[in-house]
């Protein structure tokens, strides 16, 4: 249920309203805030599959009986 | 020349890695060696062939093209709510297709729906309804060829010429190596396009005088500075998009290429990859696409920015031909290739453009989908292989290749709508309301047949009523036009891009409707047999 709980929060910080009409700063000098943003949501992304992986990996599955 | 030359090499390479692959499976052919590769793929292809296969033209040139149009919006839009949504699931729903065609030796999702929901016509119109859906992207990867090559060529190779080789290119090696052939190219295609995108980026910024440089002037110049910032569209727009990638794991391409893995613990890398996969091609894409604006000394993005200007000043005036006239010649589809064209080294174009040519063509796999549903969901079911053999299926199959490859092409040649739209308005729109029968098969046990053919009439009558809406209400060249208003509320309205339903893609009604649909008909429909429930519960 937490698990659940954490991935609607992880996927209500995609919708971030507080950076709609931002364009600066510009980060490293050139990505725009809000593009900068996004693609450190993704990388954050990978990070919450590892955990996932790590904890809720469905192995019951991994044993075809065909 | 010597662009053209490089991405000829590229094309007679995955035509003769396609053969190989023939060659190496006449021993053990069969149709399961041929259309799921022996259910043999190792992880590291896998991870890229299933990445390659997601990577179609749209991710490259549809990509680039609407953030020239849109600016930053892009990304946000498609690559990070698909790097969140497609691991996920493959993580919930990938895993048990695997699992669940292991065990009961499943090749297609609508084997598995007849199966599971004790049906055998309604698994023939789930059928249907996916394969109709499934052509327009396949229609993407045909003309994203066209345009491609045209643009490298710099005109030498027209349009319906270049669409023509990469439809034979594609045809080829489909047909000669199968799911083997196909996930050997695409990963080759992934590793091209993941070296090549970065080079691309710091490739141009340099010609172009440095991105902070480019940026800058964006931030002073008030026309462009909206592009750096999402305020061309609405949050809601922005929420509503974040079902197209539920479409993913409902593509049949995509449950079929999950039933190719050898283990299970293949899907663990790549669930993890994937995001990372995501932000390695899109953001460059998108980066510049958006950069684009600022390059005007390129003849052909001078003339699409002259054509945004110009129907800016006067587009209500003009009537609906000069506009889609000049929305034709504002569309960004090539940006990415006319960047590179022009600040890029004349090798370097050729290796770049040969990276496009691999993203374009990850079509393939979805022209294997369809002969694979057609000859397991319709040949075999029907008694073909049963009366015939299993190597009249297989030959099947590829006759099946043949002839979708020359319809698409032949549609290809007469839409000249832009491909992001295309695809995304038909095929992504309809495969996220169909994930729910996804959903219900797997983890819901009252659901039933009977909801499973609410869900895919609903999904149909929705895709047609919107493309007829579109196609009889022209978009408009200002704000979206109203066409019901209920209580001063916008119901339905017709923007430049497509439909809206109260100011959201029609995606979000038509997968809501989905849900709602079968969980309704199911709970008043009988439920499948115990024996049944309990191969999969």
């Amino acid at each position: 249920m937490l698990t659940a709980l954490g991935l609607l929060v992880f996927f209500a910080l995609h919708q971030d309203v507080w950076l709609w009409r931002e364009s600066r700063p510009l980060v490293f000098g050139v990505l725009p805030v809000g593009l900068a943003y996004h693609a450190a949501y993704t990388l954050a992304v990978s990070i919450v599959m590892a955990v996932l992986v790590r904890l809720y990996w469905p192995s019951h599955l991994e044993e075809p009986d065909r | 020349m010597i662009p053209l030359a490089i991405v000829g090499l590229y094309l007679v390479t995955v035509v003769y890695v396609g053969v190989f692959a023939f060659r190496r499976a006449e021993r053990k052919a069969g149709a399961e060696d041929f259309f799921l590769a022996g259910r043999s793929l190792g992880p590291f292809v896998f991870v890229l062939s299933l990445f390659g296969t997601n990577m179609t033209a749209f991710s490259i040139l549809g990509s680039s093209g609407h953030a020239f149009t849109n600016g930053i919006v892009t990304y946000g839009l498609m690559a990070s709510s698909s790097a969140l949504i497609i691991p996920l699931s493959l993580f919930f729903i990938g895993t048990r297709i695997w699992s669940l065609g292991h065990r009961h030796g499943f090749m297609t999702p609508v084997q598995m729906f007849r199966d599971r929901w004790e049906c055998g016509h309604i698994g023939t119109v789930i059928f249907a309804v996916q394969a109709i859906l499934l052509v327009p992207y396949i229609i993407v990867g045909v003309m994203g060829g066209g345009t491609t090559l045209a643009a490298l060529s710099g005109g030498l190779v027209p349009y319906w010429a270049g669409g023509a080789l990469v439809a034979l290119v594609v045809m080829s090696y489909v047909f000669f190596g199968g799911m083997r052939g196909t996930a050997w190219v695409n990963t080759l295609q992934t590793l091209m396009f993941l070296a090549f995108g970065l080079l691309a980026m710091v490739v141009v910024g340099v010609g172009m005088g440095g991105f902070g440089h480019v940026f800058s002037e964006m931030l002073d110049t008030p026309a462009q500075a909206a592009l750096l910032t999402r305020e061309r569209v609405s949050p809601w727009y922005f929420f509503s998009y974040t079902f197209i990638p539920l479409s993913s794991i409902a593509f049949p391409h995509i449950g079929i290429f999950c039933l190719t893995a050898k283990k299970l613990s293949h899907f663990k890398r790549t669930v993890v990859l994937y995001p990372i996969c995501m932000l390695a091609i899109w953001l460059p894409c998108v980066f510049l696409g958006v950069a684009a604006n600022r390059a005007t000394e390129v003849p052909a993005i001078k003339a699409k920015l002259d054509a945004r200007a110009t129907l800016a000043a006067g587009g209500p005036a003009l009537d609906a031909a000069a506009r889609d006239g000049l929305r034709r010649t504002a569309s960004g589809d090539d940006v990415m290739l006319r960047l590179v064209e022009h600040y890029a080294p004349v090798w370097l174009i050729g290796l770049l453009g040969a990276s496009v040519m691999a993203a374009v063509m990850a079509s393939d796999s979805q022209i294997l989908a369809l002969s694979t549903m057609f000859t397991e969901d319709v040949f075999t079911f029907y008694g073909g292989t049963a009366r015939f053999g299993p190597n009249v299926q297989v030959q099947m199959g590829r006759l099946f290749v043949v002839l979708l490859t020359l319809v698409a092409y032949a549609i290809a040649l007469r839409v000249p709508q832009s491909i992001f739209d295309l695809a995304s308005q038909f095929a992504f729109a309809g495969y996220s309301a169909l994930a729910p029968l996804l959903a219900a098969a797997l983890f819901w046990r009252r659901s039933t047949k009977w909801g499973a053919l609410a869900v895919v009439v609903w999904v149909a009558a929705g895709i047609a009523a919107v493309a007829a809406i579109q196609m009889h209400v022209p978009a408009p060249a200002g704000p979206p036009t109203v066409l019901w208003e209920v209580g001063g509320l916008a119901v339905a309205s017709r923007a430049a891009a497509g439909l809206l339903v109260f100011n959201l893609l029609p995606v979000v009604p038509l997968t809501i409707g989905s849900v709602l649909l079968m969980w309704l008909v199911s709970i008043a429909t009988p439920a499948p047999g115990p024996r049944t429930l309990a191969r999969y519960f």
